[in-house]
């Protein structure tokens, strides 16, 4: 094909083959394939609750973590969730790689690449890096956060924790508070929930929404992201059926983003008395690391209706069911 | 370039010279390394010693003038030097190039600016035009010699890659401008609003994750020094326009007479900001790996939609003069990296047809009167970009339908940051002649010796 005028720059969406070999974000999945991801990952929760749980289906398999960003629960539940299906784990952070000598993300994942690995999976502080590294490696590369853009099994543990918890997503208003514009849970978030049939509503500062947008219907451009953006948090978690408190980055307040933290929480934050205005019972999400008493307070942070602890819990399952379905024999399970 | 050659016949080719308004089918005579006319030989035998090529059904024009390539000498020779520049542009039909001073050293004395010039009189074939700092090392911090660098040759004076961000520095080289009577070209970004960024402030940013620049960073600048020109009366050249607003902000300091000439590149008249998804600027529903296509990353970003029909409309209706490639080569390692790593920059020389009018479809006549005609005269050199009889004898020849495919092995410059590497695209230049020596020839037959 000769790039013309006629065959560049059309408006169109296209459709790419969703059949991904690596997990870059979750847009690859259909929602067939998250329910089929969630209900794995459930079963591997309930095998796991008459410990002690092995599996060896990923016996022999080598996976690697590499994070050039600090990291509890998610690396933690990656090598948990490699290790109770039989694979060898080996972390490597970068700080004590040959990075900290100046080697070339390049370089790095090619040399990793070579020892012959399985899945290779990544956080970075650049979004995109997954997709430049699955350029270049045969490895299966697994998303774990990259830069603002994505981190897709939090999207699909979240999507998990909270089909448990209301027992139907289709149709659920979800209340997505907070930084939108520089968190990869946001936007995988979206993309997932969105899949499922989830109506969001979005509010946080205007210094942390993407500039684009403006209070009413907005997207990412592409399908499967459409939100509605309120003016006020209270407007936006009116009604939600659950509510996604997202982190406040702190360091957003040196760069000028926002005037004050005690501003944010007064403005922003979720307490009992914004909760009150959602539908009875609605619970609170949180990715964590949370920041208690500024966008979360901490009654409701450890209160009833958090589901933060499920949120961890299910990271592991859910990181289990990503690991046998893109590293294991049993790819056709999808 | 100093080599006599034998005279030279193009025949049969359409004639476009826009500095002449001819739009003609002829021959064009060059001889002693001038043009000597567009004429009307028919089947007339050639004298001994003549050469004559076939430019049957091709543009023949005059060589193309490029205000706005990266040498990337002295200092990055692994990125570019003048021979494979030089091999770039007459790839692209460009015979005439100007040198951007953010070189190692810096274009900011006359040393520097000579022993560059020595140089490219050895390795280049086509002719290099330096353009020298507005400051000091390109700090921003003080000016640079403006008059030894003006006796030295330089066609303007830019700190292209960075702007200059304090406004009175920005006013006294205006003021400068107006004794030197040479422009000032101001990369307009204020990085006061926008310091660190990977590409246009939008939706594809927004969805990519990735840092964006608004529109207004480029058009406050501008504002700024369209202002600053208005006080000084000095002439402000303003590079690679790349939004709606720009445009605005142009045309009317154009229709107030104030001292402002303007280029576009050609991949902002061709490509949006949906290039970086990787997907030939369509908007993939799944990410693959292709997205955050570092090949398309630039300073300024490509903009949207909008943006690109308002340059294009700018670029019909005069309101910008020219056609600068900013020809910006990177070594693999720049670009093999992560998006928000990878360095700014695509090369330009080689594909600046193929983009405008296999791609943008500006039309030929319009290209060539902005990669000849709107460039002298921003240069203010009548012997180049035209093929009035005593002009410079250089000549691109155009076959407009003729498509050929983006390639690493047959691309002359050293780099080959293109998006559009491994790619077929319409409009090559079949031969180039610079002072009546063919010195490409893309054709394979088409020299014949009479």
């Amino acid at each position: 094909m000769t790039l013309t005028l006629t065959n560049v720059s059309q408006q169109d969406v296209t459709a790419v083959s969703a059949d991904s070999k690596h997990l870059l974000d979750v847009d690859s999945l259909t929602p067939e394939q998250i329910h089929k991801l969630r209900e794995r990952a459930s079963e591997f929760r309930q095998l796991r609750a008459s410990r002690p749980f092995k599996s060896d289906s990923l016996r022999g398999g080598s996976i690697y973590t590499l994070f050039f960003e600090n990291s509890t629960r998610t690396r933690v539940s990656f090598e948990h969730a490699g290790k109770a299906l039989g694979a060898d784990v080996i972390n490597i952070a970068a700080s004590t790689s040959s990075v900290s000598k100046g080697e070339s993300l390049l370089n790095t994942v090619l040399t990793l690449d070579a020892m012959g690995i399985d899945a290779l999976i990544v956080r970075h502080p650049h979004s995109g890096s997954p997709h430049f590294i699955a350029r270049h490696v045969d490895a299966v590369v697994i998303n774990a956060g990259d830069g603002a853009h994505g981190h897709p099994t939090q999207a699909l543990l979240d999507v998990l924790t909270l089909q448990d918890h209301l027992g139907n997503l289709q149709g659920a208003k979800l209340a997505l508070v907070g930084d939108i514009l520089y968190s990869r849970v946001a936007r995988s978030d979206i993309i997932a929930f969105r899949k499922m049939g989830v109506e969001i509503s979005i509010a946080g500062p205007p210094t942390l929404l993407p500039q684009d947008w403006a209070p009413g219907e907005n997207s990412l451009g592409v399908p499967d992201t459409e939100v509605t953006v309120h003016e006020s948090v209270e407007d936006a978690i009116r009604d939600a059926d659950a509510i996604m408190c997202l982190r406040l980055q702190l360091e957003r307040q040196t760069s000028g983003l926002l005037p004050d933290v005690n501003e944010y929480s007064r403005v922003w934050g979720i307490n009992a008395q914004r909760l009150a205005l959602a539908k009875p019972g609605a619970p609170v999400m949180h990715p964590g690391p949370m920041n208690e008493g500024l966008e979360i307070s901490t009654d409701i942070a450890h209160g009833s209706l958090s589901l933060v602890e499920n949120q961890v819990e299910n990271g592991v399952a859910m990181r289990m069911a990503v690991l046998e379905h893109y590293c294991g024999p049993t790819r056709e399970i999808l | 370039m100093s080599q006599q050659s034998r005279p030279v016949v193009i025949r049969n080719g359409r004639v476009i010279d826009p500095s002449q308004g001819v739009d003609t089918f002829g021959d064009v005579v060059l001889v002693d390394g001038v043009v000597h006319g567009i004429e009307s030989l028919g089947a007339t035998q050639l004298p001994d010693g003549w050469s004559e090529f076939d430019a049957s059904g091709m543009i023949v024009a005059p060589g193309f003038i490029d205000l706005h390539t990266h040498l990337r000498t002295p200092g990055q020779e692994w990125k570019e030097d003048p021979k494979t520049a030089s091999d770039a542009a007459v790839h692209g039909g460009f015979t005439t190039i100007c040198a951007m001073p953010n070189t190692y050293p810096a274009q900011d004395n006359a040393s520097v600016v000579g022993e560059l010039m020595l140089r490219c009189a050895s390795e280049s074939a086509v002719r290099v035009r330096p353009i020298g700092a507005i400051t000091k090392e390109r700090k921003g911090d003080e000016l640079a010699p403006m008059h030894e660098l003006a006796d030295a040759g330089v066609v303007g004076f830019s700190d292209d890659g960075d702007p200059v961000m304090s406004p009175h520095l920005m006013r006294q080289a205006l003021n400068y401008s107006t004794d030197l009577d040479l422009p000032i070209i101001n990369h307009a970004e204020d990085r006061g609003l926008v310091a660190e960024w990977d590409m246009n402030e939008g939706v594809v940013a927004s969805h990519l994750g990735l840092r964006g620049i608004p529109n207004s960073a480029e058009s406050m600048m501008i504002a700024r020094d369209i202002e600053l020109a208005r006080i000084t009366i000095g002439r402000l050249h303003i590079p690679h326009v790349s939004t709606g607003e720009s445009v605005e902000l142009i045309r009317r300091a154009k229709s107030e007479s104030i001292k402002v000439t303007a280029e576009v590149t050609p991949h902002h008249l061709a490509l949006t900001e949906r290039w970086v998804y990787g997907e030939n600027g369509n908007v993939p529903d799944v990410l693959t790996e292709n997205a955050y296509d570092t090949l398309a990353k630039m300073a300024p970003p490509l903009r949207t939609e909008k943006d690109r029909q308002a340059v294009i409309e700018a670029l019909v209706d005069g309101t910008i003069d020219a056609i600068g490639t900013d020809h910006a080569p990177h070594a693999a390692t720049d670009k093999v990296c992560t998006f928000t790593e990878a360095a700014n920059g695509i090369i330009g020389l080689e594909t600046a047809l193929s983009l405008a009018c296999g791609i943008a479809g500006i039309d030929i006549s319009l290209a060539i009167e902005r990669l000849t005609c709107g460039p002298r005269t921003i240069l203010g050199d009548d012997s180049i970009g035209t093929l009035k009889p005593g002009a410079k004898a250089d000549v691109a020849i155009i076959d407009l339908q003729g498509d050929w495919v983006v390639e690493s092995s047959t691309l002359g410059s050293k780099s080959h940051n293109t998006p559009l590497l491994g790619k077929s695209v319409l409009s090559r230049v079949a031969a180039t002649f610079v002072g009546g020596v063919k010195v490409w020839d893309a054709t394979g037959d088409g020299a014949k010796d009479a």
